[in-house]
C-alpha cells in the first residue's frame, strides 16, 4: 500500500505538469488548446478524453518497464536458468480486454461528436451561408445570402452558426482555423465538402491552409474576423456600396486598365483574383504580411506592406499568378500611387 | 550422383553483381538502403536547419518541397525497406534451417530493381528537380499541370521499379517460409522474426499492387496524357487517395512487424527467458496485419467522406490497439522474472518499448475522427508516425543491426560505441518529436517551408532542429563503429551472446556458402535453447552428410534491372525536346524504351532458354569455417 502511494506521489507532479503545458500552449487566436467556439471546444474536450485515457496507459507501461529493468538485471555470478514461462492465459485476457475497454470509453464519445459535428445546415435558414474557394495561394468567400464576395479576412457575425461549403478552384487545400474548429479539405466540383462553426466572441482568429498545394502553401493564411450582428450588417452595406476608385484620375485609369481585369472594387472588376473592396482595413496584406492594428505587437502599417507586396509579389509569395505591376508597365511613382489608394480604402463598419 | 558441371566462380566487383546467396544479397541490401538512409537523413538535417528560426531563408520553398517529398520517399521505399531486406535476408533462411531463399535468382532481381528504381529517383536532384508534391504526391499537386518538371515523373517510375523489387522479395520470403522449413519446425514453433517476416510478405503480396496501380495511373496520367485523376475530364483526385492509402497504411505495417519480430527476438534471449505468450503474439500479428487493410480512411477523415464512414474508420482504427497492446504486455512479462543484460542491442530493444507505445498511443488520439480535424496534417501527426517509424522501426533496426552483425560478419560491434549510438540517437530523437505534439496543437501546420514569428513556435522549433542534430551525432557513431569493427579479425563463436536461441546460433559465424551442412532436426519452440537444456552442444541433422546442391552465380538479374533503368528513363522524356535532333529521334520514338525492354526481356530469354542446373558442393569441401571474410 505505502508503496503504491510512492509511486501515485511521483506521478501526480507529472500530471500536473502536463495539464499546465497543455492548457499553456499557444496563442488564444490560433491554439486547438485555447479554443473559442464550441466546435473547437469540443474537439479539444475528445483530445483531453483520449489524452487522459493515454496517459493512464502509458503510466502503467513506464511503470511495470522501470520496475522489470531494475529489479530483473541479470547480477553477477547469477548463473541459475531463470524459469522458462510459456504466458498466463489470464493475464493476457486481462490486458487483451482492458484496452478494448478503454477503446470502447473513447469511440462512444467520437461517434457522438461525429455525427453531432456532421450535421448539414446549409439549408437552415438561421445560419450565414458562406461558400468558400480555395486557390493558389489565396481564399475566396463568398456569401449566398448577401450577394457578395470577398477574400482573405473571412467576416462573420458572433454567436451565428456559419455554414461552410468549400471547394477548391485547382489543387486541394484544407481550410483550418485551429481555435474554433477543426480543417475541412476543399476538393473539386463532384466532392465538395459542408461543415460549420460559430464563433461566440468578437475578435480575429488566424486560419491557415493544411494540405500542401505548392510553393506558397506556408503563405496561404487568411484571418477569421467575428464582429457583432450591427458591424457585420453595416459590414454587407459597405461591401455592396458602388465601389471606390483613386481620386487622381490618371491613376484610377491605370488601376482600372491594369488591376480590374481580375481584381474587383464594389461593382466593377472582375472575379480571377482576390476581391480588393475595404482592402486597406483587413488584418493582412496577401494573407501573410500582417498589418499593425490595436493590442498587437506585430505588424507593419498596411501601407508599408502594401508597397512591398507590390513592387515584387514574387518574394512575398513564391509561385503565385499576379503579374509584378512593374512587368505591366507601371512605374514606381504610380505602383506607390495604387499602394496608397488601397491602403486608405477601408470600410467603415466596426 | 552430382553432375560433373564446372563452376564459374566470379572475384571482386563481379562477385557481388552476380550472386544470388542471401547473405550477400543482404549485405547488398544493407550497403544500399545505409546509402539512401544517408541520403534521407541528410535531407532531414537540411529541414530542420530551414525550420530551425521564423520566417528563415535557407532554402527555397521550391527545393524545400523537394525536400520534404524526397525525405519521406527515400526514408519509406529506399532507407528503412532495404535494411529491413537486409535483416530478414541474413536471417531467415538460417532460422528456418534452410540453405538459401526459395528462389536466389529472383531474390537478386529484387535487390537490382530496388537500386536502379531507387538510383533512378534520386537522380532527380540532378536531371532537374526532384519530385514535390509530397511523398503522397495527392493528385492534382502531383499531375502535369501543376507539376511541371520532371519530378514527379521520377517518383512514380522510380517507385515502381524499386517496388518491383519489393514484391518479388515479398512472395520469395513467402515460398521460402511457406516451403523450406527445417523438418520439426511447425508453423507454430517458428521464431518470432520468421513469423513477422512471414505476415510482412504476405502484406507486401496485398498492398504493393495497389501502389503499383496507382503509379501506373499517375504515369498515364502525367506522360500519356489520361484523365484518372482529372475532374474536368470525368476523373477523381480523391481516387488517388484511396489507392494511395489502400497501400500506404499496411505499408506502416510492412514497416514496424519486422522490427517488432527483432523486438521479440533480442529480449528473449537478453532476458535469457523465451518470450512470453508467444502464441497470442503469433496471432496479434496476423490481426494487426487483418486490420492495417481496414483502416486507410483514418488518413482521409478530412476529405470529407461522411459521418459513417469516419465512425466506422475511427472506431477500426482504435481495435488496432488491442493486439498492439498484447504485445507491449508480453515484452514486458518476457523480461519479468528473467536476467536482463544490457547490451547495446539490448538497450535498443528495451529502449524500443516505451518509444513504441508513445507511437501508440498518439495513433489513438488520432483514430478519433474529430479530434483528428485538428490532428491532421499538422505537427502532431508528423510527431505521431515518426515515433512508429523512427522510435519504433529504426530502434528496431539498431537493436536487430547490433544483434546479428555478429552473424552476419564475424565480427562483434563495439559495445562501448553501440551504447553511445544508443544514447546520442535517443536522447537527440526524444527531442526532436516530443516537442512536435505541442508544435501541432498550438496551430503548427505540416510542410511549410516556415511560419511568422510570435506564434509560440520559435523555441519548440529550435529544441527539435538540436535534437535533429543529435541523432545525426548517433548515426555518425553507428558509421564509426562499422569502420572500426570491420579493420577487426573475424573472430565471433557460433552463439557469441551465450543465450541464442534460435537455429542462426548454431553455425559459424559468418555462416559458410551452405549455411547447413546438414539440415537441422527441430524438436521445439527455441530449438537451439532446447538442445542446449538437454545438454547438446549442437543440433541433431535431420539428414546424412552429403553432397549440396547450389545455385549459379548470374548477371542476368542485373542485366535486367538496368534493361527497365533506361526505359524508365526512356519513358519519361519521350514527350521533351531536345537541342539534339538525335536526342529527340530516339526518345520521342519510345527508341530508349525498347531498347531498354528488349535488353530486359533478352536476358529473360537468356534465364529461360539457357538451362543452369547449378553446382554441388561434395562432402570433401564442406569446412566448418565461414565461406566469407
Amino acid at each position: 500500500m505505502m508503496k503504491q502511494w510512492q509511486v501515485a506521489k511521483r506521478i501526480l507532479p507529472l500530471l500536473a505538469v502536463f495539464s499546465l503545458l497543455l492548457s499553456a500552449c499557444g496563442r488564444e487566436d490560433l491554439s486547438a488548446m485555447k479554443p473559442q467556439g464550441p466546435v473547437a471546444q469540443d474537439q479539444l474536450d475528445l483530445m483531453k478524453l483520449s489524452i487522459a485515457i493515454m496517459i493512464v496507459v502509458l503510466i502503467i507501461v513506464f511503470a511495470i518497464a522501470a520496475y522489470v529493468l531494475i529489479r530483473f538485471r541479470r547480477r553477477a555470478g547469477q548463473t541459475e536458468m531463470p524459469e522458462q514461462v510459456e504466458g498466463n492465459f489470464k493475464l493476457e485476457v486481462i490486458w487483451t480486454a482492458i484496452p478494448l475497454l478503454l477503446v470502447i470509453i473513447l469511440a462512444v464519445p467520437t461517434v457522438q461528436t461525429i455525427f453531432a459535428h456532421g450535421e448539414d445546415l446549409t439549408n437552415d435558414k438561421n445560419a450565414v451561408k458562406v461558400q468558400v474557394t480555395s486557390h493558389q495561394y489565396w481564399w475566396e468567400f463568398t456569401y449566398p445570402q448577401y450577394d457578395i464576395t470577398t477574400a482573405q479576412d473571412l467576416i462573420i457575425p458572433t454567436g451565428k452558426k456559419i455554414a461552410f461549403e468549400l471547394k477548391t478552384a485547382d489543387v486541394l487545400h484544407s481550410f483550418w482555423v485551429p481555435s474554433l474548429a477543426g480543417k475541412m479539405d476543399t476538393n473539386p466540383d463532384g466532392t465538395l465538402n459542408k461543415f460549420s462553426f460559430s464563433a461566440p466572441n468578437e475578435g480575429v482568429y488566424r486560419g491557415k491552409c493544411a494540405e500542401l498545394c505548392g510553393r506558397s502553401h506556408a503563405f496561404m493564411e487568411f484571418k477569421v474576423k467575428a464582429v457583432s450582428q450591427e458591424s457585420f450588417d453595416r459590414w454587407v452595406n459597405a461591401m455592396k456600396a458602388p465601389a471606390v476608385l483613386p481620386e487622381d484620375t490618371q491613376l484610377a485609369e491605370k488601376f482600372k486598365t491594369n488591376c480590374l481585369s481580375c481584381h474587383a472594387v464594389g461593382d466593377q472588376g472582375g472575379p480571377a483574383a482576390p476581391n480588393l473592396t475595404g482592402i486597406g482595413g483587413k488584418e493582412a496584406v496577401a494573407g501573410i504580411l500582417l498589418n499593425q492594428r490595436e493590442g498587437q505587437e506585430e505588424g507593419k502599417p498596411v501601407l508599408d506592406n502594401m508597397k512591398e507586396w507590390l513592387h515584387d509579389p514574387q518574394s512575398v509569395k513564391e509561385g503565385n499568378t499576379m503579374p509584378s505591376p512593374k512587368s505591366l508597365g507601371l512605374t514606381d511613382e504610380e505602383i506607390d500611387g495604387i499602394a496608397e489608394y488601397l491602403a486608405n480604402y477601408k470600410l467603415d463598419y466596426e | 550422383m552430382a553432375h560433373a558441371h564446372s563452376v564459374k566462380r566470379y572475384r571482386g566487383l563481379m562477385d557481388w553483381i552476380t550472386t544470388v546467396d542471401h547473405k550477400k544479397i543482404a549485405v547488398l541490401y544493407l550497403i544500399a538502403g545505409g546509402f539512401f538512409f544517408g541520403i534521407g537523413g541528410i535531407e532531414a538535417i537540411l529541414i530542420r536547419i530551414q525550420l530551425m528560426k521564423p520566417m528563415n531563408t535557407f532554402v527555397s520553398a521550391q527545393v524545400f518541397n523537394e525536400l520534404i517529398t524526397m525525405h519521406g520517399t527515400t526514408m519509406i521505399f529506399l532507407g528503412v525497406m532495404p535494411i529491413i531486406f537486409a535483416i530478414m535476408n541474413a536471417v531467415v533462411p538460417l532460422q528456418i534451417g534452410a540453405r538459401d531463399v526459395a528462389f536466389p535468382f529472383v531474390n537478386a532481381l529484387g535487390f537490382w530493381t530496388f537500386l536502379f528504381g531507387g538510383l533512378l529517383l534520386n537522380l532527380s536532384w540532378v536531371m532537374g528537380g526532384a519530385p514535390d508534391a509530397g511523398w503522397t504526391a495527392y493528385t492534382p499537386l502531383s499531375s502535369a499541370a501543376y507539376s511541371e518538371s520532371h519530378g514527379v515523373d521520377f517518383y512514380t517510375i522510380g517507385l515502381q521499379i524499386a517496388g518491383l523489387g519489393t514484391l518479388i522479395g515479398g512472395i520469395n520470403f513467402l515460398a521460402t517460409i511457406i516451403t523450406m522449413r527445417a523438418p520439426g519446425m511447425s508453423y507454430m514453433r517458428m521464431p518470432m522474426f520468421t513469423w513477422t517476416t512471414f505476415i510482412t510478405s504476405a502484406i507486401i503480396l496485398f498492398a504493393f499492387p495497389a501502389i503499383t496501380v496507382g503509379l501506373v495511373l499517375l504515369t498515364f496520367d502525367r506522360i500519356l496524357g489520361a484523365n484518372f485523376f482529372d475532374v474536368a475530364n470525368g476523373g477523381n483526385p480523391v481516387l488517388w487517395q484511396h489507392i494511395f492509402w489502400i497501400f500506404g497504411h499496411p505499408e506502416v505495417y510492412i514497416l514496424i512487424l519486422p522490427a517488432f519480430g527483432i523486438i521479440s527476438e533480442v529480449i528473449p534471449t537478453f532476458s535469457r527467458k523465451r518470450l512470453f505468450g508467444y502464441s497470442s503474439m503469433v496471432f496479434a500479428t496476423i490481426l494487426i496485419a487483418f486490420l492495417g487493410f481496414m483502416v486507410w480512411a483514418h488518413h482521409m477523415f478530412t476529405t470529407g467522406l461522411g459521418n459513417v464512414a469516419n465512425a466506422l474508420f475511427s472506431i477500426s482504427t482504435m481495435l488496432i490497439a488491442v493486439p498492439t497492446g498484447i504485445k507491449i504486455f508480453n515484452w514486458l512479462f518476457t523480461m519479468w522474472g528473467g536476467q536482463i543484460r544490457f547490451t547495446a542491442a539490448n538497450l535498443f530493444a528495451v529502449g524500443f518499448v516505451p518509444t513504441f507505445v508513445m507511437g501508440g498511443v498518439t495513433g489513438v488520439m488520432l483514430a478519433s475522427a474529430p479530434a483528428d480535424f485538428q490532428f491532421h496534417d499538422t505537427y502532431f501527426v508528423v510527431a505521431h508516425f515518426h515515433y512508429v517509424i523512427v522510435g519504433g522501426l529504426v530502434l528496431g533496426l539498431f537493436a536487430g543491426l547490433h544483434y546479428w552483425w555478429p552473424k552476419m560478419f564475424g565480427r562483434i560491434l563495439s559495445e562501448t560505441l553501440g551504447k553511445w549510438t544508443f544514447w546520442t540517437f535517443m536522447i537527440g530523437f526524444q527531442l526532436t518529436f516530443f516537442v512536435q505534439h505541442f508544435l501541432g496543437l498550438m496551430g503548427m501546420q505540416r510542410r511549410i517551408v516556415t511560419y511568422l514569428p510570435n506564434q509560440d513556435f520559435d523555441l519548440l522549433n529550435l529544441v527539435s532542429s538540436i535534437g535533429a542534430f543529435l541523432m545525426g551525432v548517433g548515426v555518425i557513431i553507428f558509421l564509426i563503429n562499422i569502420v572500426i569493427t570491420t579493420r577487426k579479425p573475424v573472430d565471433a563463436p557460433n552463439d557469441p551472446w551465450e543465450d541464442g536461441r534460435t537455429l542462426e546460433w548454431t553455425i559459424p559465424s559468418p555462416p559458410p556458402e551452405y549455411n547447413f551442412k546438414q539440415t537441422p532436426l527441430v524438436r521445439g519452440i527455441d530449438a537451439y535453447w532446447k538442445e542446449k537444456m538437454a545438454g547438446n552442444k549442437e543440433m541433431t541433422p535431420a539428414e546424412p552428410v552429403g553432397s549440396i546442391h547450389m545455385p549459379s552465380a548470374t548477371p542476368l538479374p542485373f542485366v535486367m534491372s538496368v534493361g527497365i533503368f533506361i526505359a524508365g528513363l526512356g519513358l519519361m522524356f519521350s514527350k521533351d525536346k531536345f537541342e539534339l535532333e538525335f536526342m529527340n529521334i530516339i526518345f520521342n520514338n519510345y527508341i530508349v524504351v525498347i531498347i531498354g525492354l528488349l535488353i530486359t526481356f533478352g536476358a529473360m530469354a537468356l534465364r529461360s532458354l539457357y538451362d543452369d542446373h547449378g553446382w554441388h558442393i561434395e562432402p570433401e569441401d564442406q569446412d566448418e569455417k565461414g565461406a566469407r571474410t
